[in-house]
């Protein structure tokens, strides 16, 4: 099986990916009906993997559900639940049912979760899953033993472009390009400068750049995020703006649409992050010029 | 060294219960400079656990508890007090502790939590920066261990979450990555970081762990 995400990608296709957090239970009937509905508006939906570090249905069911459903999924697969063991069959049993991205993950420290006492793993890094799924993919395991039957896992990874110090975080996106890493979804980037230097950093590394464009619903929410997200800092303009919208949410939309505009040129996709207002996805992508064959 | 702390005195003390006689054990030597088991600690134990009705039989102070032999030769040379005791409470480190359990037929107790293995940055502040891990990379790393530094312990550069240098795990902290890209610059040295680390070899930290010397 091979990756749809890919193969429009590699026709230069401008791609639209969302997430959709799998439930707490077993319970996956909300969870379908997002997806649904996100499913008739993006390429491919994220499955997150116990995301923040709170336990959740391990993404491999849903995004089998997705599957059936005949959605895209990308399952996230972190390294903090996990040893190389758990990993790598976590993994053929995706590509047993059919999952054909997986963005490779280390993952947020257990202590921000809701089971801080728990044993965090990182046996192995990002980097290191992406090796390991370079390995599935060429038919063996890590250990070098040849597998019945290989992946076909078309891999992605994180990237944090407005991270500082930037230069330090370079080595690593060009590790995890030379460990596979297909394509770059990013964190939410809220200036066109940072983008504009981190296109031109990862650009060279012929990886794809799926930019993250996170949906603000109001300066409250701006300005939490500033505080409480490493990495995510909100300009003040922004915050100024939202502040003074009569309809911040209209606003949040409008400010995301600009984002989109912005990040056109330099990337190959765009990354929503909705929370919640998925509906509103079509309203941030108005106006954008799609040259893909979406129906 | 290796750092410990005293227990709560009420954990101890509840662990203590069905006993009434006590000698007490404390080590000369990383416990004494964490104040958790030297001579101070165990007059003062003496004194929290008079007060609540114990008797103690005696103390002794080993000048390395976890040295196995000399903790046998020592407890031997207090013979009456340790066969008055029904109980020996042992303010050393884990080590220290089972070094007195082998020794000895009498109830042991430990008095510490031992923590980790650590640097003394000045009086009475301790930090971690190696965890024992069995495989030293610290030369390609420009003497800063991720291994410890980094609570992911990552190999190849910092995560997604660190933010102006700082750790996403503990903001006050500097991300080890971000200390070890500017001691390898500040050096000119950048070259061992640009390939992938591979996983590492657990098997070399197996527990327990153990080392004879060749003669
Ligand atoms: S790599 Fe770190 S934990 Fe391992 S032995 Fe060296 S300093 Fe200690
Ligand atoms: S911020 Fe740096 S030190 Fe902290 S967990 Fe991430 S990589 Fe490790």
């Amino acid at each position: 099986m091979t990756s749809i995400l890919r193969r429009k990608l590699d026709a230069g296709n401008f791609v639209v990916t969302a997430e959709v957090c799998p439930p707490k239970g077993c319970d996956c009937g909300e969870f379908r009906e997002k997806s649904h509905a996100l499913g008739k508006i993006v390429d491919a939906v994220n499955v997150t993997d116990n995301q923040g570090a709170n336990v959740r249905i391990s993404p491999l069911a849903p995004a089998a559900l997705l599957l059936r459903d005949g959605i895209e999924p990308i399952m996230q697969l972190t390294c903090r639940d996990r040893n190389r063991l758990a990993l790598q069959s976590e993994l053929m049993a995706a590509a047993a049912l059919g999952v054909t991205n997986v963005l490779a993950l280390t993952g947020d420290h257990i202590s921000f979760g809701d089971h801080p006492g728990g044993k965090p793993v990182f046996d192995l890094e990002s980097v290191q899953l992406l090796q390991t799924i370079a390995a599935l993919n060429s038919g063996r395991d890590l250990s070098g033993a040849r597998l019945h039957g290989s992946t076909s896992f078309y891999a992605g990874a994180a990237a944090a472009p407005a991270a500082e110090p930037f230069e330090i975080t370079l080595p690593k996106l060009a590790k995890k390009v030379a460990a596979g890493a297909g394509f770059f979804q990013t964190q939410a980037i809220f200036s066109p400068d940072c983008l504009a230097r981190f296109a031109e950093a990862v650009h060279p590394l012929g990886a794809k750049v799926i930019v993250g464009i996170l949906l603000l619903k109001s300066a409250g929410m701006a300005r939490y995020v500033t505080n409480r997200v490493p990495g995510l800092k909100v300009p003040v303009d922004l915050i100024h703006e939202l502040e003074d919208a009569d309809h911040p949410l209209d606003t949040g939309v409008a400010i995301a649409r600009r984002l989109v505009a912005a990040a056109r040129p330099y990337c190959d996709g765009v990354h929503i992050m909705a929370l919640g207002k998925e509906e509103l996805i079509p309203d941030i992508l108005a106006g954008l010029a799609r040259d893909d064959d979406h129906d | 060294m290796i750092v410990s702390k005293q227990k709560p005195f009420t954990e101890i003390l509840a662990t203590l219960e069905p006993v009434s006689r006590i000698f007490l054990i404390g080590c000369a030597k990383c416990a004494t400079v964490c104040k958790s088991g030297g001579e101070e600690q165990l007059w003062q134990m003496q004194e929290d656990l008079t007060a609540a009705g114990k008797e103690v039989t005696g103390s002794l102070v080993i000048d390395e508890a976890c040295h196995m032999l000399r903790v046998q030769r020592d407890l031997r040379s207090k013979g009456e007090q340790v066969k008055n005791a029904e109980a020996l409470l042992v303010l050393a480190c884990g080590a220290g502790v089972q070094s007195v359990s082998t020794a000895s037929d009498r109830l042991t107790v430990a008095g510490l939590d031992t923590l980790f293995l650590g640097n003394i940055r000045r009086f009475g502040q301790f930090e971690q920066r190696c965890s024992l891990c069995g495989h030293c990379i610290l030369n390609e790393t420009g003497g800063i261990c991720p291994v410890t530094i980094c609570p992911k312990g990552l190999l190849n550069g910092p995560c997604g979450g660190m933010d102006e240098g700082k750790c996403e795990v503990n903001p006050e902290a500097e991300c080890a990555w971000c200390q070890i890209y500017q001691r390898l610059h500040d050096r000119g040295e950048q070259a061992p970081l640009s390939a992938a680390n591979p996983p590492r070899d657990f098997s070399r930290n197996l527990r327990p762990g153990s080392l004879k010397l060749e003669k």
